[in-house]
């Protein structure tokens, strides 16, 4: 329980330390999203009740709120409320046919998209489809399950904090494997508890930070920067070696962007991974090692030496 | 022939015997986490880090054990030194195990009562003692608890920092090791000295 309040504290300071990046760009589109924000961007509306004839304030759900400020900070900033959602949810109130209304996919518009081509959206929509997510929930479990629609702002590709990454990355699991409200939007089973099932991790809390979700969970293909194939409990990795070694293939996926420069070089990780963490077993120091090689070589040189002297001189 | 002395009292050769068990656990399993391998592992990683989590532990509650007794009982006293002509003192030994050991001098600090360690020894306990263990010791506690280090400290990771303070100590304490077992083997026969942290009596 106390693990889990230190890993919701987490995101929560992720958070702040997200908000208050907001890049100062134009919004695009702020005046005709105004509208909705007046009411989808604070925890009270106001509107005119024709019937009482009077103005009449409301609690608005907070599952509806949207934060304005991460909405203006991420991938679709540019876009107005109505070119995902029906031009009709002007009027208040909503005709109650629009909630059935359906929603486009990111596949829809990003399908052949020369522009953001280099993410590899179609690899990417197959090794969802092979993912247990999407093969045991096909139809609920789409890609904004992941992706807030309203907040999702790419990391992976462009963040050169690793650590923002992996806790921005994470939360996207953890929104729904911590948290049972989201959860059960899939599934009507109980959550099981995701910090129970890791007990056989030592040092949990920093391993979370350090390390992602999808490291241990997904089959790594060279196509896709972010590996979407998220596979079955019995396939993850438990071998602390695929990580705390030099020859570790797996973290590959999480260093990929910031490491392919510079890991050529020693076949191990580069600065970025050895200023942010440090990974028993992966992080050698190649002059580290040359040189308590050539010290204990020595030691053991001056010893045999006075052993023979002390042996022959007796 | 020198009277026998009963030089190590059975408190310091129980707390020598775990201490110098608890350090060889230490650096083998330390080995073997530092360069473990997918192809080949010495001891599997989480066997090693429990073993090494626990005999550090242990250590530690005897470096405490040891702290209190070496201030509460006259064994403290072989440990204090005196600056002045300290340095003519180490290297006049040093000369010895040099050069005068092969043309069979008499070594220049015989053991005595009250003179239980000649200079060189003396000074290598001291700063194996009192300052490589503390920094070994604090530094395996604070990565007891990486998720409460710093992010930073002077600009590196602050486990990475940490880390490197536990593993240059763990290398300097391994050379003294080799060297110390190496010197214990010049006594009066190679095995005497052994035989005294047995027994007690030189
Ligand atoms: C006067 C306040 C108000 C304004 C303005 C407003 N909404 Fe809403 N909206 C609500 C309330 C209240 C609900 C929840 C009750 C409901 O569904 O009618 C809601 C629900 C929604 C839903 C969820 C429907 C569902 O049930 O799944 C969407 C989507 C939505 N609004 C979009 C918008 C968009 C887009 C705009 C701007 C074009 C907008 N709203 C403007 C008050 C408002
Ligand atoms: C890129 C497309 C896109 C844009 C732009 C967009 N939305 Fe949405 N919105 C969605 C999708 C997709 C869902 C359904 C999410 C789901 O089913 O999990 C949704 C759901 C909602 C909901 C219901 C929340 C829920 O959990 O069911 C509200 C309210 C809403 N949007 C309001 C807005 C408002 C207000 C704006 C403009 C500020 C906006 N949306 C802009 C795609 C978009
Ligand atoms: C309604 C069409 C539409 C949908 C649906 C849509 N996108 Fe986009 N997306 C765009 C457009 C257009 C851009 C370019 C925005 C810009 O340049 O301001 C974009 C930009 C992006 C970018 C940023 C590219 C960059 O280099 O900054 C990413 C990442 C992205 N989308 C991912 C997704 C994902 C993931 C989904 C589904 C969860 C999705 N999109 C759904 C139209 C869409
Ligand atoms: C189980 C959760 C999950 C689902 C479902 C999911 N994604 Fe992702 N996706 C992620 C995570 C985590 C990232 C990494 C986010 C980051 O740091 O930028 C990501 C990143 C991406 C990226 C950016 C890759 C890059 O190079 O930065 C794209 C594009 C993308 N997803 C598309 C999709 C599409 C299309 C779907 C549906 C077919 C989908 N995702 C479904 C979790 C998911
Ligand atoms: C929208 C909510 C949601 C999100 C977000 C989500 N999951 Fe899941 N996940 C589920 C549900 C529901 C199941 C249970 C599937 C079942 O067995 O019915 C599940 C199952 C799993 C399983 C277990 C499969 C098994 O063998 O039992 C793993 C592993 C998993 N998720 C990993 C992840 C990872 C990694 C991420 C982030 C990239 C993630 N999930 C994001 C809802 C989610
Ligand atoms: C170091 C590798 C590793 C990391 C990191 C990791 N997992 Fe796991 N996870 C595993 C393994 C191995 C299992 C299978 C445990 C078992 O079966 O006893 C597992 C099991 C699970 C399950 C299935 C639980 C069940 O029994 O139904 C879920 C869900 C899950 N992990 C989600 C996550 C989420 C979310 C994260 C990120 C916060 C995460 N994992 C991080 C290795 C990892
Ligand atoms: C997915 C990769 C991965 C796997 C698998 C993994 N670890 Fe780690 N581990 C890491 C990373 C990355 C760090 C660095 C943590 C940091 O810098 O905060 C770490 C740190 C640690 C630490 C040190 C915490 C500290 O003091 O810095 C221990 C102990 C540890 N791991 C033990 C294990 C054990 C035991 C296993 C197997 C049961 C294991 N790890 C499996 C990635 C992994
Ligand atoms: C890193 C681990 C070790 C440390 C820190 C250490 C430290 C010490 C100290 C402080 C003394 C003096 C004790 C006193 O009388 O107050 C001592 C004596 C001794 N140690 Fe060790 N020791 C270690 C490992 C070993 C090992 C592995 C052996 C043998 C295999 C060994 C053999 C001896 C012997 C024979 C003596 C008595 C001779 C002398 O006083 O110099 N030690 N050691």
């Amino acid at each position: 329980m106390k693990k889990l309040l230190i890993i919701n504290l987490l995101c929560a300071l992720s958070f702040i330390a997200f908000a208050q990046e907001t890049s100062k760009e134009e919004v695009v589109h702020s005046k005709e999203n105004s509208n909705c924000f007046s009411c989808h961007g604070s925890p009270t509306y106001t509107y005119y009740n024709d019937v009482v004839e009077r103005d009449i304030t409301k609690r608005m759900n907070p599952y509806f709120l949207i934060d304005s400020v991460l909405y203006y900070d991420q991938n679709h900033k540019s876009f107005e409320c109505i070119d995902c959602h029906a031009y009709e949810f002007k009027t208040f109130p909503h005709d109650n046919t629009l909630r059935m209304e359906p929603m486009p996919s990111c596949l829809d518009c990003h399908e052949g998209d020369d522009a953001t081509a280099m993410y590899n959206f179609e690899v990417i929509n197959d090794e969802f489809h092979e993912s247990v997510h999407s093969t045991k929930h096909s139809d609920e479990f789409t890609c904004w399950m992941c992706h807030n629609p309203h907040s999702y702002k790419i990391n992976a590709s462009n963040n050169s904090n690793i650590r923002e990454t992996i806790i921005y990355d994470n939360n996207i699991c953890l929104s729904c494997h911590a948290d049972i409200n989201k959860y059960q939007l899939i599934s009507g089973n109980t959550k099981p508890n995701v910090i129970d099932k890791h007990d056989w991790l030592p040092n949990q809390i920093s391993h979370f930070a350090s390390v992602r979700c999808i490291e241990c969970h997904t089959h790594v293909s060279d196509e896709a920067l972010v590996a979407h194939h998220i596979q079955t409990k019995d396939k993850a990795v438990k071998k602390c070696v695929e990580c705390h070694s030099s020859n570790a293939t797996l973290m590959t996926s999480l260093y990929r962007f910031q490491a392919q420069e510079n890991r050529r070089k020693y076949g191990f990780f580069n600065a970025a991974i050895l200023e942010d963490s440090y990974m028993i077993g992966a992080n050698r120091n190649l002059y580290l090692n040359i040189l308590s090689a050539i010290i204990f070589g020595s030691v053991f040189f001056v010893i045999l030496i006075h052993t023979l002297l002390r042996i022959l001189l007796k | 022939m020198t009277k026998p002395m009963y030089l190590y009292p059975l408190w310091v050769r129980l707390w020598h015997l775990a201490n110098a068990l608890m350090c060889l656990a230490l650096i083998i399993t330390g080995l073997s986490l530092q360069y473990s391998s997918i192809e080949y592992t010495m001891i599997p990683f989480n066997y090693a880090i429990s073993v090494h989590n626990i005999s550090g532990i242990i250590l530690c509650v005897g470096y405490v054990f040891f702290l209190f007794a070496n201030r509460f009982t006259s064994n403290g006293h072989y440990y204090q030194f005196h600056l002045k002509g300290m340095l003519s003192r180490v290297l006049k030994q040093a000369r010895y195990y040099s050069f005068g050991i092969f043309k069979h001098e008499q070594p220049p600090f015989p053991v005595k009562v009250g003179r239980k360690f000649n200079p060189l020894q003396k000074i290598s306990y001291v700063f194996v003692m009192y300052i490589f263990m503390p920094f070994i010791l604090i530094s395996g506690i604070a990565l007891f608890f990486p998720d409460l280090l710093p992010d930073k400290i002077f600009g590196i990771g602050g486990i990475h920092f940490i880390d490197l303070i536990h593993i240059i100590s763990g290398f300097i304490l391994s050379i003294f090791m080799v060297v110390h077992i190496y010197f214990c083997t010049i006594g009066k026969t190679p095995l005497s000295n052994f035989k005294s942290m047995v027994n007690g009596w030189h």
